[in-house]
Parts: C-alpha cells; sequence; structure tokens
C-alpha cells in the first residue's frame, strides 16, 4: 500500500461548499475512481426549532479530529480525505460537517467515510444546545447510546 | 497549577469555563479530581452529580477515570459529546 495521505481537518464557524471541497480533493489526480460525501445538516423534526448552537473544544476538536482522520487514512487506501465541522450557530437547512473520502474504489471511500462519521459523532468534542423559535431556553442534545455503539463495531 | 476547563451543561452548572487550581497531593486520578471537585460547592455538586457520566480529557486527549493526572497542563470536563 502506498503512504497514506495527508487528510485534510477544518474546524470553522462558516458555511462549507460541498462542490468544491471534492474538486479540491479531485484536482490533478485521475486514479481516483469513488468518491464518497457525507452531509450532515441541521434538521427541525418539530418545527420548534431556530437553530442549534454548537459549542466545541478549540484545539482539541482539530486534535481529535485529525486522529481519527489519521486512524482512517492508515486502514483504508484513500486518496484524499477531507473532514470539516462547523462550530456557532446552525439554523435548520445548514450544513453542519462535511466528510469526503476518495479511493481508487467505492468499497474503501464507503467504509472509511463511515468509520469518520461513527467515531466523529462519540469522540469529537462538539456540543449542540437547541435554540427555541418561542425563544424559551433550550436543552443540550442528549447523546445517544446508538453512536457509541457505531463506533464500537469498528473496533472488533 | 492545573488549568480546568469546562464545557457544555458542565460549563454552565459550574459557572465558568475554566480555572486554575493547586490540586492537593491526595488527588492523583481522574476519579479523584472529579470527587474533589464535586465537594467545592453547589455548582459543582450541581454539575458533577454523576460523576461516571462526565467526559475527561487530559492535554487534548480523551482518558478514562482511572487515569493518573500528574503532569498534566490542561484537564478537560465535559458531557458525552453530540456534534457530527
Amino acid at each position: 500500500m502506498p503512504a497514506a495521505i495527508a487528510p485534510v481537518v477544518r474546524i470553522q464557524a462558516a458555511d462549507f461548499d460541498v462542490a468544491a471541497e471534492i474538486d479540491t480533493l479531485r484536482a490533478g489526480s485521475s486514479d481516483i475512481g469513488a468518491v464518497v460525501t457525507f452531509s450532515g445538516i441541521c434538521r427541525d423534526e418539530a418545527g420548534t426549532l431556530a437553530a442549534l448552537e454548537l459549542e466545541h473544544y478549540p484545539g482539541m476538536a482539530e486534535a481529535e479530529i485529525a486522529r481519527i482522520a489519521a486512524q482512517a487514512a492508515a486502514r483504508w487506501p484513500l486518496a484524499g480525505l477531507v473532514a470539516i465541522h462547523r462550530h456557532g450557530r446552525v439554523r435548520p437547512g445548514e450544513n453542519i460537517v462535511l466528510v469526503v473520502a476518495a479511493s481508487k474504489h467505492r468499497r474503501a471511500a464507503f467504509e472509511a467515510a463511515e468509520f469518520m462519521m461513527d467515531y466523529l459523532k462519540s469522540s469529537a468534542p462538539f456540543w449542540k444546545r437547541e435554540h427555541r423559535l418561542d425563544g424559551a431556553e433550550g436543552d443540550w442534545v442528549d447523546a445517544t447510546r446508538s453512536d457509541d455503539a457505531a463506533a464500537a463495531r469498528w473496533r472488533k | 497549577m492545573t488549568k480546568l476547563v469546562y464545557f457544555a451543561w458542565v460549563r454552565e452548572r459550574i459557572g465558568k469555563s475554566e480555572e486554575d487550581v493547586a490540586l492537593p497531593p491526595a488527588v492523583a486520578t481522574v476519579e479523584d479530581l472529579l470527587l474533589w471537585l464535586k465537594a467545592r460547592g453547589d455548582g459543582y455538586a450541581h454539575a458533577l452529580r454523576h460523576p461516571e457520566v462526565i467526559r475527561v480529557a487530559i492535554n487534548h486527549e480523551h482518558v478514562d477515570h482511572a487515569v493518573k493526572i500528574a503532569g498534566a497542563q490542561e484537564i478537560a470536563l465535559f458531557p458525552p459529546m453530540t456534534g457530527g
């Protein structure tokens, strides 16, 4: 296997452009046969959410996602890997997180993207708080056990 | 002195985002730290009522509660993460 690629990790308040990130990842490469993209989007199931506030641990957020990305790059033969996570206020319909995994073949790209998201959800230091449309104080979003279980299955 | 940083509802309940503390020698592990902090006041008691659910990072890396904290420059306490 060739040397693992250097993943791109960004933590930012600004939105990102999914198509532009894919173009940048693919630029100059003619041996990429598969690009898998995961976009995590702020959703409002009950019609009551004004926005999510994403708090993060500056420094550790970058370090932790970089550690997860390095594991993915070591485990699958990737041609490129990008992980972007936003912080601050995000409204329903807006992007929260992006993972782009590129490889020669689809299987590595699919698996690496899923691995990235499973670990990112359970170990990247971000916390969501709801802001409600009616102005009432929203709650911190509870962590779900299924996210921990999703990460654990990669250790089998 | 050791720098402690707090996030999300741990931060809100304690009432501050960070502080420098002089840890007594008896506080050797993460678990010791959580129990020591819990006794420092009402906000701490509220934040750390169930210390087993609190996640801890030392110098930006996750650690479990049995880890020794000697040499730690920055210790972070926070709830289970909900990013992604």
